[in-house]
């Protein structure tokens, strides 16, 4: 039926000639796909400069072709230019599915591009799969209460967006190799309807990516307010982790919500995930659920979070935690 | 300035709980609501109202039921309301009620800005807004938290971004979708809420606009649901209490040693 609907792409989002990491965490799960088809991974790099180097990377993390377009008019994103890119780059090359971060850029072009192919989007994807050459969308709706399972079976290309943080990067392979193809697309400037007049960073620079982190150790209502978050820093510190928050946390207004976990805040992935004081509503466990062990601390022996905890402690967390930082510290 | 604003009846997703003997959502006794980002979107509206002058215009696709969610709109600033409402709307997915949705904006008139929330809590897709720019061939800002007008047509955006925010310029008509703003909708005054219930609510059906209607519904809908399921709970934790923190800290210790995690 869609004979000359081939090849997967991944778009790699990127600013400046510096790729976001979900772009590169995107190549891991559809290499995987791309293979149980016997089709191409290709990545789309779309950006002002430096566009070779971000092409090289996405080979080193598992594409096998490149699509390259570069211009002046792509330095900062915007919906008009960058969905003009992916909507010419798909009518010449008709992949079979389009792979975008749901990122606040990904969320933007990704329905705009939709419409204009008339096309099925699946937004804010948490886990992907290859049903009869089908891609199974999972995605959770309802605050995070339900997941569904979704199919565009009768439109290519199949398109979605996938949430940062679930899928983790594949160890790079600097020896791989793969074909860079350089297309020419300009975007005349009237075409392109926005234009950012200005741009203001509110974040402070020493918030850690909380993305990144390997270790986390987290926060909710249980930790009674701002000051509570210093037992919690000491076992992050000893642990080389960084602290994280829940929403009750961040909405208190104990902590910033650059820190928040969850539906509403950031999707993290690390190593050890511990919950200290957090209920366990099922709009924070969205944005956890993927950590590899997950530890919870909670008075309150009923509580969620143990439910999705690997390992927990029932008791306050002001007595346990300070103990587990002077284990900790014992052993390092 | 005449703005359209899109709103959605949802319920509220924060009183749902799972029934984890039979894994299904609980929706009995969940109330319906104007879906949030929906209301910040009408405010940002009705504020660009109140400086400049104009109209505001809310616009709903959904069963009968949805007319409450439309007379709020009209208790706290709307001017007038629609609701889109037809058995062939059924079962769309968000391309076709994006394109329902922007052929009615189309049949209703001219309007210099359309707004919508940044996505529904329910469904939580955030497309249908860039989707109806995009059908309707206009500029779109994401992620707004406020907006205004200039005289000569410009339109400038206050847009979230991950690290703070940006102004974008764009010129109307355009549409906006609105995140949390810094401000708080305003509540309806016992009066505005009487004088809304009077208004009356236009229905739309597809007999009223011009659309083709092999877009719309269950056959206009690319995505199918394959199926839904509450989330799975991993259910072999661990948990420890011992009679002092202590003891609880150390058998966590040994837990984690044992199984080479720190």
């Amino acid at each position: 039926m869609f004979e000359e609907y081939k090849n997967l792409w991944v778009y790699i989002e990127s600013s400046n000639g510096v790729a976001a990491n979900v772009g590169l965490e995107l190549l891991n799960p559809t290499r995987a796909l791309a293979d149980s088809v016997n089709e191409k991974l290709v990545a789309i790099v779309i950006d002002s400069k430096d566009t070779e180097a971000l092409a090289q990377t996405a080979i080193k993390y598992g594409a096998d072709e490149v699509i390259v377009v570069e211009g002046e008019e792509y330095a900062s994103y915007s919906t008009d230019a960058y969905t003009n890119v992916l909507n010419v780059l798909a009518e010449k090359y008709k992949p079979s599915a389009i792979f975008i971060g749901a990122t606040n850029r990904g969320r933007d072009l990704g329905p705009r591009l939709a419409a204009r192919v008339k096309t099925g989007l699946t937004a804010d994807c948490t886990s992907l799969a290859m049903d009869n050459g089908n891609i199974v969308w999972t995605r959770p709706a309802f605050g995070g209460n339900l997941m569904a399972n979704i199919l565009c079976p009768e439109h290519r290309p199949q398109l979605g967006t996938v949430r940062p943080g679930v899928f983790k990067k594949a160890e790079p392979d600097e020896h791989r190799v793969g074909n860079i193809i350089k297309e020419d697309i300009t975007t005349p400037l009237e075409m392109i309807r926005t234009k950012i007049v200005d741009i203001v960073t509110t974040v402070s620079s020493d918030v850690p990516n909380i993305e990144e982190a390997e270790i986390l150790v987290s926060g909710g209502a249980g930790v009674g307010g701002p000051e509570g978050y210093g037992v919690l820093k000491e076992l992050a510190l000893a642990m080389g982790g960084s602290i994280a928050a829940s929403r009750a946390a961040v909405d208190a207004g104990w902590i910033d919500h650059a820190y928040q976990v969850g539906q509403t805040g950031k999707t993290v992935g690390p190593k050890i995930y511990i919950a200290c004081g957090i209920s366990g509503a099922i709009q924070h466990v969205a944005g956890m659920s993927s950590a590899d062990v997950i530890i919870a601390i909670n008075k309150d022996p009923e509580a969620n979070i143990f439910k999705v905890a690997d390992y927990g402690i029932v008791g306050d967390l002001f007595e346990v935690v300070p103990i587990l930082t002077e284990e900790i510290k014992k052993r390092r | 300035m005449d703005i359209l604003v899109c709103v959605k009846q949802v319920p509220d997703t924060t009183e749902i709980k799972i029934n984890y003997e039979t894994n299904t959502l609980i929706r009995e006794g969940v109330p319906s609501i104007v879906n949030p980002f929906d209301a910040y979107a009408l405010e940002v509206a009705v504020r660009l109202k109140e400086k400049h002058g104009g109209t505001v215009t809310v616009l709903s696709m959904g069963p009968d039921q949805a007319k409450a969610a439309l007379k709020e709109c009209l208790s706290v600033g709307a001017d007038k309301a629609y609701l889109l409402s037809d058995r062939a709307f059924g079962g769309s997915d968000t391309l076709a009620t994006s394109y329902i949705l922007a052929s009615a904006i189309h049949s209703l008139g001219k309007f210099d800005l359309i707004m919508c929330g940044k996505q529904a809590i329910d469904g939580d897709t955030a497309q249908v807004g860039p989707e109806i720019a995009e059908h309707l061939d206009i500029p779109q800002v994401t992620y707004a938290l406020d907006a205004d007008v200039t005289e000569d047509g410009k339109v400038i955006v206050k847009k979230e971004t991950e690290t703070g925010y940006e102004m974008v310029e764009t010129q109307i008509p355009a549409l906006l979708t609105v995140v949390k703003t810094e401000f708080e909708p305003r509540m309806a005054s016992v009066k505005a809420k009487i004088a809304a219930n009077r208004k009356p609510i236009d229905v739309i059906t597809s007999q009223d606009i011009t659309i083709d209607l092999s877009r719309a519904g269950l056959k206009g809908s690319p995505t199918k649901v394959k199926k839904t399921y509450t989330p799975p709970m991993k259910g072999d934790s661990v948990v420890i209490k011992e009679e002092t923190a202590k003891e609880s800290v150390d058998k966590l210790i040994s837990i984690l040693d044992e199984k080479s995690i720190i």
